[in-house]
């Protein structure tokens, strides 16, 4: 167990933060001071659970800890702990620890503070995952869950419009960054043939001469300076300052925004030293340095300005990284961890500004020295750390920075151009630090300010206290502080030997020391001067801005996708049903241009005979007049159903007397059932169409039947060869009737016909669904405007009606009975049934036959479902397959012989079922129309009687 | 003959047929229901079980030997489907429970008729018969969708039910040209005679797979058939229409194995079909269902059309052809179902609390219970959109490792890629603006006793666990999504296991 432990020491470490959010959101309900020591707590505790692996970095040992997870894409939950996740690790917990003292104070009493930490704790896991990742997509898992964790803690303050504006923008751009990350490590994943570090770093040069290294690195850049904030990217760190400051300090400065500059010295080794690396990474890191120092210097937001201050510093970073060579990378890692306590502790120093005066505005804030110097002090010191000021950690990351630049640029062309750069960066720098302090504690007197500002809580100001004791301790003694950190780290980073660097504060004379002086002076003349400079700022802000182009480039995605959705979905069932009818068309005309083939095959044409001709030119007239006068609809109906007979009429023709059979009794039934219907609308459908659409769906429907006729017609002239003989052989042996169409329907495939009555089944229920809540109007007057005859049940048409009854069951009965060996079946069977109980019901109304009948015509479509499911499950008792058939032939005295085939009771559910879908049916239209008619008489006053048309 | 084939068919259709006799009060309506999906769920189970060991399971029905009878295949994607359709119904089910059963007559029944029709989708191994499973389903659906009523639900329906019947007379053109030609409907006999199709006749059966696959395309809501969907399922109630994120793949699975099965690389003339035309039309769906997603007005619309996206992403990796990507498809299926199944119901929700406001994506009065709705949301999202940690995100993953190896693998990427941030930029804003743009509650807000809220959300936080789980056991079930696919791309090994019985090893 305790081994077990161990294995998963990391994965621990890396889980108990996103418990630890659990456990505060619960123990917030507690208070806040449950919620502020349980999140200190879980800090500690996943810090307590890595010190036992702290050594291993030291000795020169990276551990590496794995559980399967997705073996097979080369995607297990792997852990890495080496000097470069040391550190991090470090930077997240120790800061993260500190964080959660300072929001304890910071966070007032309206403010949720479990909520806070809980989020706050999501967000050091998934940094902590990040750090501590051996393979890449766990990394990027993490990665992204930093994003989300980001957007909600930017949010916190989500009734302000600045912060869920900020959020989104945060997530949308870093969001956008981890999916071309995710593109960039599969890439990277393809060229090496796996995700994990251990191997990608020792894989370094043949990624460089890969032909996707350029796809690759372009991805995984845009992913780096998205997190990074680097320019063009770099617009929504300022907004995301809606954050509470204890957020802006941990996610802000210290870690979320160096996850991406942890991206580049994590893949050094594998990704840099090419021209391509160089340039993308120095370049924007170049850019990103002069601009972010440049935009600091006009901010008049504190967290504006330091907002902007860490964009620039990051660039700096990132340019140190660019340049390539092993002690710059050095340089790059000890500026992280300098920049890192100095900036979360100036977010603290105005996060505690904004807490005691009410306002961030640098117009406003002046002159707090005398209200609180202990803060100011401490604030003074940090922002010399910015500015670079000896003594001071910045100064001396900052120093080796100006030498690599100097040196680099002996080597490139034009390359005066970068000291220059740097040096002007540090200008601006010393610049914004002077505004920093000057601005706030002294330049005259505090305007209108909401509170009157005092020294904050004791414990408000520890850890600002112990972030700048760092500053100072390591800026004094970096050889005995924070060089075996830096060693363990840069060790990682280079994945070679420790480097020979020299931390020390003097170095004699050199260049970096000369562009150390000039930033310094410059940076105060350039404050000095700073009243003209900003009087050309507020005159020409109207510049290029990333943000605007972020803005407009998202408009321009709702303001497209608006106008393609609304041109695509109409929401109207002729453009649904050309769309679909077209694209039908054109994939089988696709299909068959193929090869050139002839459309007629090599079968012989039957003769035509004068009948068939009559018959199909009788089809053709009754379709021209459908399509001529289909919107007088009852003329419409009957043409169609003269269609129907010509259909029968054809199944008769080619030795189908089943098909004709059930083809006429279905028309009938189906006629009765849209005349009832057809009671209800208007007797002439209007014209809703404009002539180009009509000539258009005209085109499309000739179309539709002309390909419909062509494929009909190459299948037919086609010789042809099918399992139809197997049929025609078994269906007494095996099926124990003649009529081979009917043992198909219920033996040979009675699963497809158990499938068709539910079909039926559902049909009816459904109709009952739809028109349940229903209620229309039927016409009080017929269409020639005269009233409705009184006498809507006459009784000679109720008496011949009765007397037809018994007839059409004993027909009915016969037509069942010998379906299996001649021309009949339960499905005829049954539609004529229902056509009997129609009339019977059309004749003497809804009422009268509802009495009448034994069942509801839910119970018999159930009965009848019942019984071909008890046939099926029958045959599972004698333990053969489902709807296995058996028959036997009995002799009955006077009758004869007679067959009893299991399918006859199968059959017989059929029979019901349709008998009862068809009944439902009626029924239901029926009834809808008697409630309509008697609220329409109640209207008018007439005497209107009756309960069917 | 294993009888565990066909139970997950037969079981439902009799608990359909037992609500229809059985004239019961509601409770008792809802308990037979309950139990039946439950069982739904065992049976499933139970014959993933069976088949777990690579073989398939034939059932001849009738004792009609193939290519004669209806035979029914069981094989690992079969149990896949099942499998994720009875979790589905079951969390549907118990959401429907809240009222919306109640809101019409009939509910249960229709709901066991679709379980009906989608099981027997799933398992048939006959073409005609997949026709008529498509009718149950078309018809059930149809009923479930009107269910409740209302004019504008109405109008989907009518849409709904027209284009499907559409759908319906090209599928019989595609098995009446099939057997016109090859004399057979068995799946597999088609396989056999599909690829020994003569010149003269292999355009015809290139007419017929193509509206074979404009009908799948149908059911999928591809791009150009999707239009249909949106309104449909925007309109229904919200726990039909969670159950409905299984109905887009009915067609899904039947492009995967008519792709497979006859149009696979050993299908001769006709090899590689599908092929030219999958893969762009899935890419264009997963395009503009999130396009349409983002200039949605409404949350359930919005909803709709990310079931559109998620029916690309799904084809997208089916389109691919290799073992890695149907693998990733099949991994996905389940995520995308049960993800999108929750946000329709988070949506009812949310929209019940909005009084007049409804789901119109505008900001209104801060609603009861917000934060709870508005975490859920937030995870549903996550889930939804493919973000990690979640299996949605295993699947993106997946999904475009596999399409590495295809030669289009810059467009895959690129699309999939903007995909997701637009869907990102979509629900991002969707939630700020039904959450954090709240004004102030007009009211004073009674909180909702936290039991009853939990008994309301819990199908929604079932779904969303059944989505952790598939994150958690993403090995072993990316195992058996890579053995199915393999078994998928040996067509030869379902051809032999029907056609001669006992040649399946």
């Amino acid at each position: 167990m305790l081994i077990l432990v161990a294995m998963g020491l990391l994965l621990i470490v890396t889980l108990i933060p996103f418990l630890g959010a659990i456990l505060v959101a619960v123990l917030a309900r507690l208070g806040r001071t449950h919620a502020a020591w349980a999140a200190g707590f879980t800090v500690l505790l996943s810090f307590g659970c890595l010190l036992p692996l702290a050594g291993a970095p030291f000795a020169g040992e990276t551990i590496i800890q794995r559980l399967r997870w997705l073996p097979s894409v080369g995607l297990d939950l792997a852990f890495r702990f080496d000097g470069l996740g040391l550190l991090f690790a470090l930077l997240i917990l120790g800061i993260g620890l500190l964080i959660v003292l300072y929001a304890s104070y910071y966070l007032s009493e309206r403010d949720p503070l479990g909520r806070f930490y809980a989020y706050l704790l999501l967000f050091m896991g998934s940094m902590l995952g990040i750090v501590l990742a051996e393979n890449l997509i766990q990394l990027l898992i993490f990665w992204e869950l930093t994003s989300l964790s980001s957007f909600l803690l930017v949010s916190y303050w989500y009734p302000r419009e600045e912060a869920h504006n900020g959020a989104r923008m945060a997530l949308t751009v870093t969001g956008a960054g981890g999916l071309a990350l995710l593109g960039g490590f599969l890439l990277l994943g393809q060229i090496v043939g796996s995700y994990e570090l251990s191997v990608i770093l020792q894989a370094g040069d043949a990624i460089r001469a890969d032909p996707l290294y350029r796809p690759m690195l372009v991805l995984v850049l845009l992913g780096v300076f998205t997190k990074s904030a680097q320019f063009p990217f770099h617009f929504w760190l300022p907004n995301a300052m809606a954050a509470p400051t204890p957020a802006s300090a941990y996610l802000h400065s210290a870690t979320m925004v160096k996850a991406g500059i942890f991206l580049l010295a994590r893949l050094f080794p594998a990704l840099s030293g090419t021209d391509e690396w160089s340039w993308l990474v120095g370049g924007a890191g170049v850019i990103t340095l002069v601009l972010g120092a440049l935009f600091a210097l006009f901010q008049h937001d504190l967290k504006g300005l330091l907002a902007y201050s860490t964009i620039s510093h990051l660039g700096l970073i990132a340019l140190l990284f660019g340049i390539g060579t092993p002690l710059a990378a050095v340089a790059g890692v000890f500026h992280i961890i300098n920049h890192a306590t100095f900036k979360a502790s100036l977010f603290m120093a105005a996060g505690i500004i904004d807490h005691e005066t009410g306002s961030r505005d640098m117009r406003k804030i002046n002159g707090l020295w005398r209200k609180m110097p202990y803060t100011g002090a401490l604030a003074m010191v940090a922002a010399a750390a910015m500015a670079g000021v000896p003594l001071l950690n910045g100064f001396l990351s900052k120093e080796m920075f100006f030498a690599e630049a100097f040196s680099a640029a002996t080597h490139l062309r034009l390359g005066w151009l970068l000291p220059a750069a740097v040096t002007l960066a540090g200008m601006f720098a010393v610049a914004y630090s002077l505004r920093f302090i000057h601005d706030v504690f002294f330049n005259g007197d505090p305007i209108d300010l909401p509170r009157t500002p005092h020294e904050p809580p004791r414990w408000m100001k520890v850890p600002m206290e112990v972030l700048v004791l760092l500053c100072l301790v390591v800026g004094i003694f970096p050889a005995q502080v924070v060089e075996p950190l830096l060693t363990v780290a840069s060790t990682a980073v280079l994945q070679g030997p420790p480097l020979a660097h020299d931390l020390a504060l003097w170095h004699g004379v050199n260049p970096a020391l000369a562009m150390s002086v000039i930033a310094l002076i410059g940076g105060g003349l350039l404050y000095w001067g700073r009243k003209p400079l900003f009087a050309f700022h507020d005159r020409h802000t109207e510049g290029l801005d990333a943000e605007r182009i972020y803005n407009a480039l998202l408009n321009g995605l709702f303001a497209v996708s608006g106008a393609l959705t609304r041109w695509l979905d109409t929401g109207s069932l002729q453009r649904l049903l050309t769309v679909v009818i077209a694209a039908a068309l054109v994939l089988g005309t696709a299909g068959f241009l193929g090869d050139p083939v002839p459309l007629t095959g090599r079968r012989p044409l039957l003769s035509v005979d004068g009948v068939s001709l009559v018959a199909a030119l009788g089809l053709l007239a009754a379709l021209t007049g459908v399509v001529v006068l289909h919107r007088q609809r009852l003329v419409a109906l009957i043409l169609i159903g003269a269609v129907g007979l010509v259909m029968a009429l054809i199944f008769v023709k080619f030795s189908a007397p089943d098909l004709a059979l059930t083809q006429l009794a279905v028309e009938m039934v189906t006629v009765v059932l849209l005349l009832l219907a057809l009671y209800f609308l208007p007797p002439h459908s209007p014209i809703e169409s404009t002539m180009t659409q009509r000539s258009g769906h005209g085109i499309l429907a000739v179309a539709g039947g002309v390909g419909a006729a062509a494929l009909t017609w190459a299948v037919l002239t086609r010789p042809y060869d099918s399992i139809t003989d197997f049929f025609l052989a078994n269906s007494v042996a095996g099926g124990g009737g003649t009529n081979v169409v009917n043992v198909i329907l219920v033996d040979f495939r009675g699963y497809d016909t158990l499938g068709e009555i539910t079909v039926l089944a559902l049909a009816a229920l459904g109709i009952y669904a739809l028109l349940e809540g229903l209620r229309l109007d039927g016409p009080v007057d017929d269409p020639k405007g005269q009233p409705w005859d009184a006498d809507v049940h006459p009784a000679i048409m109720a008496a011949l009606a009765r007397l037809l009854l018994p007839l059409a069951l004993l027909v009915s009965a016969f037509i069942f009975l010998r379906g299996h060996n001649l021309p009949g079946g339960g499905f005829i069977a049954g539609l004529l049934t229902a056509a009997a109980l129609i009339v019977q019901y059309l004749a003497n109304g809804i009422a009268w036959g509802q009495e009448r009948l034994p069942w509801n015509a839910q119970r018999f479509i159930g009965v009848g479902l019942l019984a071909t499911a008890l046939t099926g499950l029958a045959s599972l008792l004698v333990g053969y397959p489902f709807l296995t058939s058996a028959f036997t032939h009995l002799h009955w005295p006077v009758v004869g012989d007679f067959e009893l085939a299991s399918a006859l009771v199968f059959d017989l559910g059929v029979y019901l079922v349709v008998v009862g879908a068809t009944l439902l049916i009626l029924i239901r239209l029926g009834l809808l129309h008697r409630f309509e008619r008697r609220s329409a008489r109640a209207r008018q006053g007439t005497a209107v009687s009756g309960e069917m048309p | 003959m294993n009888h565990w084939v066909i139970a997950p068919v037969l079981w439902p259709w009799l608990a359909g047929i037992l609500l229809l006799l059985g004239h019961g009060s509601l409770a008792w309506q809802r308990g037979v229901s309950v139990v039946a999906v439950a069982g739904q769920l065992g049976l499933a189970l139970a014959l993933a079980a069976e088949v777990s060991d690579g073989r398939m399971l034939v059932y001849t029905l009738g004792n009609w030997p193939a290519p004669f009878g209806i035979v029914l295949v069981a094989d690992r994607l079969a149990a896949w489907m099942l499998v994720t359709t009875a979790f589905l119904a079951f969390f549907a089910l118990w959401y429907a429970l809240r009222g919306d059963d109640a809101a019409g007559s009939h509910f249960h029944t229709l709901f066991q008729f679709e379980l009906f029709g989608l099981n027997g989708a799933f398992l048939t191994g006959d073409l005609f018969n997949l026709f008529v499973f498509f009718e149950i389903l078309l018809i059930a659906s149809y009923g479930l969708l009107l269910h409740g009523g209302g004019r504008k639900r109405t109008r989907a329906g009518l849409h709904f039910v027209t284009v499907n019947l559409i759908g319906s007379i090209f599928f019989l053109f595609a098995a009446g040209t099939f057997y016109g030609i090859l004399g057979t409907l068995n799946l597999a006999d088609l396989a056999r005679k599909v690829a020994a199709v003569s010149p003269e006749n292999a355009p015809l059966v290139r007419v017929a797979g193509l509206l074979l696959f404009a009908v799948f395309a149908l059911k999928a809501a591809l791009l150009p058939f999707y239009l249909w969907l949106p309104e449909a399922y925007a309109h229904t109630s919200a726990s039909v229409a969670a159950l409905f994120a299984i109905m887009t793949k009915v067609g899904a699975y039947s492009i995967l194995r008519v792709d497979t099965l006859l149009f696979g690389a050993d299908a001769g003339l006709v090899a590689g079909l599908l092929e030219p035309w999958l893969l762009p039309m899935a890419l264009a769906t997963l395009l503009v269902g999130m396009v349409g997603a983002l200039a949605s007005t409404r949350l359930r619309q919005q909803a709709a059309y990310l079931v559109v996206a998620s029916v690309g992403s799904l084809l997208t990796a089916f389109g691919l052809g290799s073992v890695s990507g149907i693998a990733a498809g099949l991994y996905y299926l389940p995520h995308t179902t049960f993800a999108t199944a929750a946000l329709f119901l988070l949506a009812d929700r949310i929209t019940q609390r909005r009084g007049d406001l409804g789901d119109r994506l505008d900001p209104g009065p801060t609603i009861v219970s917000a934060g709870i709705l508005g975490g859920l949301f937030f995870v549903t999202t996550v889930a939804v959109v493919g973000l990690p940690p979640l299996s949605g995100f295993l699947g993106k993953f997946l999904t475009l490792r596999a399409a590495l190896a295809h030669p289009w693998w810059s467009w895959i990427m690129a699309t999939v890629l903007s995909a997701g941030l637009i869907g990102v930029i979509t629900l991002a804003r969707t939630g700020s603006l039904l959450f954090y743009q709240a004004s102030p509650p007009t009211a004073d807000l009674t909180p909702e006793p936290g039991v009853a809220l939990a008994r309301e959300l819990a199908p929604i936080v079932g779904l969303l666990l059944l989505g952790l789980a598939l994150t958690v056991a993403a090995g072993v079930l990316e195992h058996g999504a890579r053995a199915s696919a393999e078994q998928l791309l040996q067509p030869q090994r379902y051809i032999q296991a029907v056609l001669k019985p006992g040649g399946e090893p």
